[in-house]
């Protein structure tokens, strides 16, 4: 572990740069922050909205953009119907808007290629953003550590960066893509169509010249449960295995 | 600064807002946060040891742990992540039982909690006795779950919630204040909510 204690990070303002929806319910925002914000793949910020009678929200999100990215962070948010938050983003906020953000926050769930690998990642829905700020960062790196990504969705069009997954992994360096599509059927030949269950972690892990190193798993509560107990059941050592989980 | 078209949407009533501490929000439900996968410690297999450094004073098992007296504590937490639960209810053994069964006074200022994954977190003294702490063995009258802890989790509700270290397996009297998992992650060393101590560097 490479953790350290981080700066003080005070709050900033941050201007949204750039809105690019990503999928149905998922939308990215790109920030041009004030001062300079180094952050290492994995971590995240907090991002505080203030009404006009002083009232205050903060929610946590992960950076989807890698460190190599230079002066905008990337934050993929997805919608929940009943947020405060994230309906603002995605309803109001508009490339100009100003937010208050503070960060990087957390030193645990993060990976830099220096920290080597072979590198198991597992996502669910919008946990895959911290895993894309790893994925970017080694692509970024020309780095060769072997990782391997098992990704789940509900559907194929939830596939949060498809595209620019589907791109990484037809590369062939090293980086290798799962896709899990848990209400439809798989649209690629070893792709599968179900929840992430200990064999997929076994026939994913088989795809890496070696075990693991570590593995991060990111999503929702439910997910994380399941998926970390899945890789538990896959043998990989409890040690090494990280999470992440956000919502309720 | 205020934000272009964000408006008020979750203002609690004035009666509750005195007990939100600041930059937090008031859930319903009870979030799970944890470093890693969730551990299954069965009963057969807990046990509780108290150390004053490195030395053991005392190690319970689960069943000589139970025959301790069980107080209740119903309190507001207050998670780092900024969720605010009211009323939780739950029940355990304080901190000053387990020493008093122990027969030792608190030897130093510092306390680190230990946990059956590996994980730490540091409490000054003073902050788990005079019933301010607990290792709770029920959450709403219930066995606490393993997502939540079980079979037992320290319970210091005053500070923010990485302090109540789930899975608790120990806690060890030490000279100096030794920063814990989190607190060596970035984490304030101290942890007030009503403070913000969220983050290294915050006052």
């Amino acid at each position: 572990m490479r953790d350290g204690p981080a700066a003080q990070s005070p709050w900033q303002t941050a201007r949204i740069t750039r809105i690019e929806k990503r999928t149905p319910r998922v939308t990215s925002f790109f920030f041009q922050t004030s001062r300079p914000f180094a952050y290492r793949a994995g971590q995240h910020v907090d991002v505080r909205l203030t009404a006009p009678d002083g009232y205050q929200a903060r929610r946590s999100y992960s950076i989807a953009s890698a460190p190599e990215t230079g002066g905008t962070i990337e934050l993929a948010i997805e919608k929940l119907e009943d947020g405060e938050v994230s309906p603002f983003f995605h309803e109001v906020a508009a490339v100009g808007d100003e937010v208050e953000l503070r960060g990087p926050l957390g030193g645990h769930f993060v990976w830099s290629d220096s920290d080597g690998g072979p590198l198991l990642l597992v996502g669910g829905g919008s946990g895959v953003v911290p895993l894309m700020a790893m994925v970017r960062h080694r692509a970024l790196r020309k780095s060769a550590v072997p990782v391997a990504l098992v990704f789940s969705a509900r559907v194929w069009d939830e596939v949060i960066f498809r595209n620019e997954l589907l791109g990484l992994d037809d590369r062939r360096d090293g980086f290798d893509l799962v896709l899990t599509l848990t209400r439809e059927a798989a649209r690629r030949p070893a792709d599968y169509s179900r929840r992430i269950d200990a064999a997929m972690i076994v026939q994913s892990m088989a795809r890496l010249p070696e075990p693991p190193k570590l593995a991060f798993v990111c999503g929702s509560n439910t997910f994380v449960s399941a998926a970390a107990q899945a890789l538990i059941d896959a043998d990989v050592p409890p040690g090494l295995i990280r999470t992440e989980r956000y919502g309720v | 600064m205020v934000t272009r078209g964000f408006f008020s949407g979750r203002k609690p009533p004035t009666d509750t807002d005195a007990r939100i501490p600041p930059g937090q929000y008031l859930d319903q439900g009870f979030p799970v946060l944890s470093a890693g996968p969730t551990p299954r410690v069965r009963t057969e297999d807990w046990s509780f040891t108290l150390k004053h450094g490195p030395r053991p004073v005392k190690k319970w098992a689960w069943a000589e742990f139970n025959t301790l007296p069980l107080t209740r504590m119903t309190r507001d937490i207050h998670c780092v992540t900024a969720w605010t639960k009211f009323d939780t209810a739950w029940q355990g053994v304080l901190v000053d039982d387990i020493l008093a069964d122990a027969g030792i006074e608190p030897p130093t200022a510092f306390t680190l909690a230990h946990s059956f994954d590996g994980y730490t977190t540091n409490v000054p003294t003073t902050d788990l006795t005079a019933g301010k702490a607990m290792v709770a063995l029920l959450y709403e009258g219930k066995p606490i779950t393993p997502d939540h802890g079980g079979p037992a989790r320290l319970l210091v509700p005053h500070l923010y919630f990485w302090k109540s270290a789930k899975w608790v397996n120990g806690l060890q009297f030490t000279e100096r204040d030794e920063p814990g998992f989190w607190e060596l992650r970035g984490y304030h060393i101290y942890g007030d909510p009503w403070r913000e101590q969220r983050y290294t560097g915050d006052p």
